[in-house]
């Protein structure tokens, strides 16, 4: 490039480059743009120091203030628990769980708590409100399997239905056609009566025929009055609340091939604090006896 | 109207110096950019600077002093007359006590500024910018510090061009200090209005205030800094919106800092015992200019730059009486009557006008509504959130449960008792998890100022309903006392 060439109009240099006979003028960059540019560099070299920056083979360059994201999320996580501790301490202090249902205060921790736990662990199965769903027992109603009180809220948190715990709640529902210990008439039968005691229309002579059956075959866990029977976790067959369908096919089919929903046991997945909480969450659903 | 004959002025009749200065926007010079010009304002005498002084020592005196006054309100509520307490969500005016859904009482109270400003401005143009605006204040004081310790203007422009001695950097960083003490002092005094202040006080020496105060004091430290001391003006013409919306709010009626210029012109320098005639009153000396903190030429007339301060009128009075002319020459006039005088008509003003009197009745209006709002302002509140999952739950017998969250809103400070019951369409029967109901009522209890939330049941016997969702009213009744809430809602059942 021969010199510098300069702009008549405006007097000012221009690059030299041209497109179709239009130059370039070469304006320096705005002051205050070079000066943001020359503080953010300078900036840098600081930030290097101070902070974590360059990786390096094992592990990176930490900078003088050890600055850490991973710990400050833990500590802040800590400083949440510590905030929490007196409360959660009193959760497990109380003598009854129904003590923490006639403190307003305790109780609407335990509710807040138990909410987002619940929400967390229970309401892929049971519900965002406990509704339950075919198979999943409905929380906020007032039919429970294994009882509806406070402490038996809580067992079945600790130890689960069929869980694999040593102190689970077990109960067996055979599958009477399938392991051939009753025929397929006296399966439609015994449905014709179970009709019958939860109020339906129903084949009348069958259900003799059926009740027969139902007193040799069921009454150990139903009840001869087929109520049911909380201790031993057998549903009341004369309500209108069925956890698999109280339709005719509904009933047949459970009584064919059996039922048995599973349920975890919670103990070593939630802290004993955690488990309270949700027992008081799950209770104060609408159905705690 | 304000041109009052000031005939004691004549009797001292002498020379007037020209200053040397020139407007900073003078349209000789306008450029589309311009540097910015230093502005050395010179100290003028007057009723104007006096009102001055008078006005700045009351609006930062309500400042400063506002959050130390004490209110007593109570065992567990806080004493100071003023208050706003972010963390627990109340503001604290006097006897007012607004909670965070009623905020439109602030709503109303901006309104109602705001249109107290228009009337002012309608009547008295931008008094405000001139003696009320924190910047005019701030930049007032600011000035004030300047020239005690630089002095007035000749010594400041003359410091200004000086080489930098010792005397300089110590007047210098003696101003700087003073400027920062100011700054801080503004912060600081911000934050009391969001914590209790005589415990909050020591707590910032000590290190152990809420970060949130000292990031609030470092804040308005720096704006003060330097919107008070170098920005200035620059404030006022660049940064502000209102002298741009003031201009649409004043009229030819409005009162304004005006030059006559019937009277002024044709202006000149005159000499002791030269004779008035076929001249204007304006000798030209330029005192106008030198006094002005904004650094315009008001003979320009009426302009953006112009904060209506009326310290130009302060300075032109004391050379009118000097010349031994009638005093103001420049004053407070409106734009009709310099027209009117110049017509040879008399002068006129009126304070009732069709546009004050649509201020003044809206002004009314709206504090009417919210002092009747004050007044009949009801101590509790409630608010009622349907169970939505599950919509509804059937019991084992057919009955079919809603669940409601009840949250009850107790304003008043001391706890009080309040029975739940449900009416509607049908006989609903009302239950809760953890409390015994009476006659199918619940009575629970809610602290002082404190919100209680009680999660209730509606139970239905089987075939009571026979539409898919029934009403359900939900009323909450103060125990002992008159108040109640009544909250309408549905109760759902399963469609068939």
């Amino acid at each position: 490039m021969a010199g510098k060439e300069i702009d008549a109009p405006t007097g000012i240099e221009t690059t030299g480059h041209s497109w179709d006979g239009i130059k370039e003028l070469n304006n320096p960059l705005p002051r205050w743009w070079l000066t943001v540019f020359y503080i953010s560099i300078v900036w840098s070299f600081a930030y290097w120091i101070f902070m974590p920056s360059w990786p390096g083979i094992s592990g990176h360059l930490k900078g003088t203030r050890n600055h850490s994201e991973r710990a400050n999320v833990e500590r802040a996580v800590a400083d949440l628990e510590s905030m929490r501790a007196d409360q959660m301490k009193r959760l497990l202090t109380v003598g009854s769980v129904s003590e923490i249902e006639s403190d307003p205060d305790l109780q609407l921790f335990a509710l807040t708590a138990g909410k987002s736990i619940f929400g967390d662990n229970c309401a892929t199965c049971h519900g965002a409100g406990g509704q339950g769903n075919v198979g999943y027992p409905n929380l906020a109603d007032d039919d429970w399997l294994w009882g509806g009180t406070l402490s038996d809220i809580q067992t079945t948190i600790h130890y689960g239905i069929r869980s694999d715990h040593p102190e689970a709640r077990i109960n067996q529902m055979m599958g009477y056609g399938e392991t051939g210990a009753l025929s397929g008439d006296q399966i439609s039968d015994v449905v014709e009566h179970v009709m019958t005691i939860s109020g339906r229309d129903a084949d009348a002579a069958a259900a003799a025929r059926g009740a027969e059956v139902f007193a040799v075959q069921c009454v150990s866990c139903h009840g001869p009055d087929g109520k049911g029977m909380k201790a031993l976790g057998a549903p009341n067959l004369t309500d209108g609340i069925w956890l698999y369908g109280g339709e005719r096919q509904d009933i047949q089919k459970s009584l064919y091939f059996g039922r048995s929903g599973v349920m975890p046991a919670w103990t070593g997945r939630l802290s004993e604090e955690q488990m309270t909480a949700l027992a008081v969450y799950v209770h104060s659903l609408g159905g705690g006896e | 109207m304000l041109n009052k004959d000031v005939s004691a002025g004549r009797v001292s009749a002498g020379v007037v110096e020209k200053v040397d200065v020139a407007a900073v926007n003078s349209a000789a010079s306008r450029t589309l950019y311009k540097a910015r010009e230093p502005i050395y304002p010179k100290l003028v005498h007057g009723k104007f600077r006096a009102l001055k002084w008078a006005l700045l020592s009351l609006t930062l005196g309500v400042y400063y002093l506002l959050p130390w006054i004490r209110w007593p309100r109570g065992v567990g509520e806080p004493d100071q007359a003023v208050l706003v307490d972010f963390p627990g969500r109340r503001f604290y005016f006097f006897f007012i006590e607004i909670w965070p859904d009623e905020l439109y009482y602030l709503t109303g109270l901006l309104i109602l500024a705001a249109l107290a400003l228009f009337l002012a401005t309608a009547l008295f143009g931008r008094v405000w910018c001139g003696y009320a605006c924190p910047q005019t204040v701030w930049t007032d004081l600011y000035i004030a510090v300047e020239r005690l310790v630089e002095g007035d203007r000749n010594k400041r422009i003359k410091l200004a061009k000086a080489p930098w001695t010792s005397a300089k950097i110590a007047k210098k960083t003696i101003k700087h200090a003073l400027w920062l003490v100011i700054a801080a002092a503004t912060g600081g005094a911000w934050v009391f209005y969001f914590h209790d202040a005589p415990s909050v006080f020591p707590q910032i020496f000590r290190g152990e205030a809420p970060g949130s105060a000292y990031l609030f004091i470092g804040i308005l430290t720096l704006t003060t800094y330097i919107l008070a001391g170098s920005m200035r003006e620059q404030v006022c013409t660049y940064m502000c919106p209102w002298p741009r919306i003031q201009a649409a709010l004043t009229d030819s009626e409005t009162l304004q800092v005006t030059y006559k210029f019937d009277r002024g012109e044709p202006r000149g320098s005159h000499k002791k015992g030269q004779s008035w005639d076929g001249r204007g009153d304006c000798v030209d000396c330029f005192a106008c200019v030198a006094a002005c903190p904004m650094g315009i030429d008001i003979r320009d007339g009426a302009q953006l730059e112009c904060i209506n301060c009326a310290l130009c009128i302060d300075a032109c009075d004391d050379t009118m009486k000097k010349v031994g002319r009638p005093l103001g020459l420049i004053g407070y006039d409106t734009d009709m009557n310099l027209r009117r005088r110049q017509a040879g008509e008399k002068e006129k003003f009126r304070l009732i006008r069709t546009r004050t009197i649509l201020y003044s009745a809206l002004i009314a209006a709206v504090g009417l509504l919210i002092l009747s709002g004050l007044a009949s302002r009801a101590t509790m509140d409630v608010s009622v959130i349907r169970d939505r999952t599950p919509p509804f739950v059937t019991l084992s017998d057919g009955s079919i449960r809603n669940a409601y969250t009840v949250k009850i809103v107790n304003k008043a400070n001391s706890a009080r008792d309040f029975v739940i019951r449900l009416e509607g369409s049908s006989a609903y029967h009302l239950t809760t998890v953890g409390a015994e109901t009476h006659d199918n009522t619940l009575t629970v209890t809610a602290d002082g100022d404190a919100v209680r939330s009680v999660r209730i049941f509606a139970t239905l016997a089987p075939g009571e309903l026979s539409r898919a969702s029934g009403d359900i009213r939900i009323i909450v009744e103060e125990v002992g006392g008159g108040e109640s809430v009544v909250n309408k809602t549905a109760f759902m059942k399963e469609r068939r």
